[in-house]
């Protein structure tokens, strides 16, 4: 099956971005089966679902300025806290990474032309599409946006008359979407690796794509076929989870629960890739503890498997279980731990250069360690009893997915596009916007954990007096963050319009595979593929100065 | 300005990576039925007299006949691939051809056996059924559901060897490039694997 594709290049070779095959204009994209124009095809398309999500989180907050009606009914509420959720977890962050840098730089990153199976690639984007598709006509069509919450619980969500169907069969193409890009990104990592390349001398962010890719293929199969029974008992009556058909509701949540825990996992270890590729770049220094936040990956993709069912404490289980599951959930903080140790210890004397994307790691670091610590909280029983279902639960996980996941990806934003594109955004507005991202953020959801300790519900519409103060502090911090995220986007649109061009191979002095390649890459990326003789993240330079200097001292 | 001509070797081969690629599809539908196979155990522990008395009600010599069916569409399956790997490309187009034929037979088998429950009035959401303990309605719940999706996974079988016949015909498969066959192959094996454990788990534990 050897494709043989012969180019006129005047001696150069074209950059992805201008290259000519079989198609031209809008087709030459929407045909691609480069790992790059995908891996754009996905950017494009998960930014726009991220501002939409955004936006009715934004929409939610405004409501909850004051106690009573704001702007909308509780109908209405009840919608948008449920379109927001799945858009923002189907749509964004659990593809975000892997999709958008994962499709461009997964091949680059180990020294690969493309992915094993390209043609697979550009489908898992057209199910993407139809997922998006699926998910915009549940909030249009006539029967009114589901209600039920990102998580469908039965028996409301065989019961409710809202468009349940549309935004299940969402999610059930977007889980077939995302197996597809898992299947391919493990064959990739087990096939494609340059000559060389062991599996230690892999950089950091494939270690993790490589784990989530694996927790992809292995978990998302069940939130599917859950999902599809849910669709098929609410069409044909069939008895399955429906407690007056003699099923069991609380199965409905463990099979639930068995996906998507596992899911915040497939959401948060791409970002720690992130992480760990951007810190020793910029601190000019070669990671601390390779091994140890490569396997901690493996660990975290393991021990993350056997978790679900803390989410079900107070649905009902017995107390061996509870115990069980609640000594899994402290399990995985540690290899979380060991990467923020890792990390930090990086850091230590190292020649630090707080750039753009530096700064979104520092603030990726701070708040994992609070939804982190928090998130150990919440799996001490006795603790989860108590604020369950509380804003507390909400702070923690936005903290986690959005101070997180969130952050992880403006880091990369930030990092890798002017890499993709060529083109370099305006540093200074990039700094400062990242202050107000910060503290818009901390300041929306940190007081979710007081009020949530306090008593205050989740997902209510009306709340007590005693808790606007904390409400108002929320919704003003929303206010900072879009404008801060609007801003951080304008910059990056002005850059890639009129930014200043850039062909320097190494803008920040990387020591992986696409520092190495022409800026924008070259639609081969390798002329030749490289041979691989060391481990990334090398710094001889700086690591004989350190020592020098200590040994002085 | 001389025009240079620049080639890239572009879409590589790897028949490891393509097999490697379809095992782990293969152990997606494994889960997928798998969480199926959850659902079915626990609800077998909940209600054990009602799924009792509903599984005597299932025709067991169709299902042994459907299980013997698939079973030799299997072998077809294998000896097609057997046939091309010796080069011989009218053999193994037959055989592929007996393939789809068995796969039909068992799907007219379980059309004739849905009929008969249906004629009984035994359907999701009939009358019969619902007035029926809760253990029966989910029991036949489960048996609708999980034979259901697996006669999609036939039929997207036989869709994907009748591709591979004519893949086959016009020498793309051949007798040294045949991994699409053998995959196909193998998800045809794990449709009838699943079978194997549908068959006792409906037909024969009563």
């Amino acid at each position: 099956m050897n494709e043989t594709i012969t180019v006129p290049t005047n001696g150069k070779h074209p950059s992805y971005l201008e290259y000519k095959g079989k198609y031209k204009g809008f087709l030459g994209w929407v045909l691609s089966t480069d790992h790059k124009r995908i891996g754009i095809l996905y950017l494009v398309s998960i930014l726009s679902f991220f501002l939409v999500g955004a936006t009715f989180g934004f929409l939610l907050r405004l409501e909850l300025i004051a106690p009573g009606r704001t702007i909308m009914d509780p109908q209405t509420y009840n919608s948008f806290f449920t379109l927001h959720g799945v858009i923002m977890v189907f749509l964004f962050v659990i593809p975000a990474i892997p999709a958008i840098f994962g499709n461009f730089f997964l091949p680059i990153l180990i020294g690969a032309r493309d992915v094993s199976f390209p043609r697979l690639n550009l489908l898992s984007w057209y199910l993407y599409i139809i997922g998006g598709l699926l998910a915009i006509i549940s909030i249009i069509a006539p029967g009114g946006a589901a209600d039920t919450g990102w998580t469908f619980y039965i028996p409301y969500s065989v019961r409710t008359g809202t468009n349940v169907i549309y935004a299940l069969f969402a999610a059930f193409v977007l889980g077939f979407s995302s197996i597809l890009t898992g299947i391919n990104f493990v064959t990739t990592v087990h096939r494609l690796r340059a000559p060389g390349m062991t599996w230690f001398k892999t950089p950091l962010s494939v270690w993790s794509i490589y784990s989530t890719a694996w927790v992809q293929v292995l978990v998302t199969p069940i939130i599917g076929i859950t999902l599809l029974l849910v669709v098929i008992e609410r069409t044909f009556s069939v008895g399955l989870f429906d407690p007056a058909l003699g099923g069991d509701p609380v199965l409905f949540q463990h099979l639930f629960w068995i996906y998507s825990h596992p899911a915040v996992y497939i959401m948060i270890l791409p970002a720690m890739g992130i992480v760990s590729e951007i810190i020793p770049v910029f601190a000019r220094r070669t990671i601390f503890g390779y091994k140890f936040i490569a396997l901690s990956s493996v660990a975290i993709a393991f021990f993350g498997s056997l978790v679900w069912a803390h989410h079900m404490f107070t649905a009902g289980m017995s107390n061996t279980g509870q115990f069980i599951f609640s000594l899994l959930t402290m399990i995985v903080s540690i290899p979380s731990a060991i990467k923020v140790f890792n990390w930090t210890a990086t850091l230590y004397k190292g020649s630090i250069e707080l750039a753009p994307p530096l700064l979104y790691v520092l603030a990726f670091i701070f708040q994992f360690a609070i939804g982190g610590l928090t998130g150990v909280m919440l799996g001490i029983l006795s603790i989860d009893i108590m604020v369950h279902d509380t804003s507390f639960v909400v702070a923690h996980f936005h903290y986690v997915m959005f101070g997180g996941t969130g952050f992880g990806i403006f880091a990369a934003l930030h990092y890798w596009l002017p890499k993709m594109f060529g083109r370099m955004y305006n540093i200074k507005v990039a700094k400062s916007t990242f202050w107000l991202v910060f503290v818009g953020f901390n300041l929306l959801y940190f007081p979710m954990f007081i009020m949530g300790w306090l008593g205050m519900p989740r997902r209510y519409y009306d709340y007590l007096p005693e808790f606007h103060i904390y409400h108002l502090l929320s919704t003003i911090g929303s206010w900072i963050l879009i404008l801060g995220i609007l801003i951080m986007f304008t910059n990056f649109i002005v850059a890639l319009i009129r930014g200043k061009k850039i062909t320097e191979k190494n803008i920040w002095g990387g020591e992986t595979l696409e520092w190495t390649i022409d800026t924008p890459p070259i639609h081969e990326n390798f002329l030749e593929i490289p041979t691989v003789h060391e481990a990334p993240y090398e710094y001889k330079q700086n690591e004989t100065d350190i020592r020098q200097f200590q040994e002085v001292k | 300005m001389s025009t240079q001509e620049h080639t890239v070797t572009h879409i590589h081969r790897d028949d490891i990576g393509a097999r490697m690629g379809m095992w782990l599809f293969l152990f997606t539908e494994l889960l997928l039925f798998g969480g199926m196979f959850i659902l079915y155990s626990i609800y077998r522990y909940t209600y054990p007299d009602a799924f009792h008395l509903a599984a005597k009600d299932l025709n067991t010599i169709i299902g042994t006949f459907n299980t013997a069916i698939l079973l030799t569409s299997s072998l077809t399956m294998a000896l097609s691939i057997a046939a091309i790997q010796r080069d011989r490309k009218s053999l193994s187009i037959f055989l592929q051809f007996i393939t789809i034929l068995l796969a039909l037979g068992f799907m007219v088998n379980k059309y004739f056996e849905w009929s008969a429950k249906f004629s009984h009035g035994i359907y999701p959401g009939s009358e019969v059924l619902l007035a029926k303990p809760s253990g029966e309605i989910v029991f036949y719940g489960l048996y609708y559901v999980m034979t259901g999706l697996h006669g999609l996974h036939v039929i997207i079988g036989m869709v994907l060897i009748a591709i591979m016949m004519r893949f086959t015909y016009k020498g793309i498969i051949k007798a040294d490039s045949y991994v699409k066959l053998e995959t196909v192959g193998l998800y045809w094996h794990l449709v009838d694997i699943i079978w194997i454990f549908l068959f006792p788990l409906f037909y024969l534990i009563t």
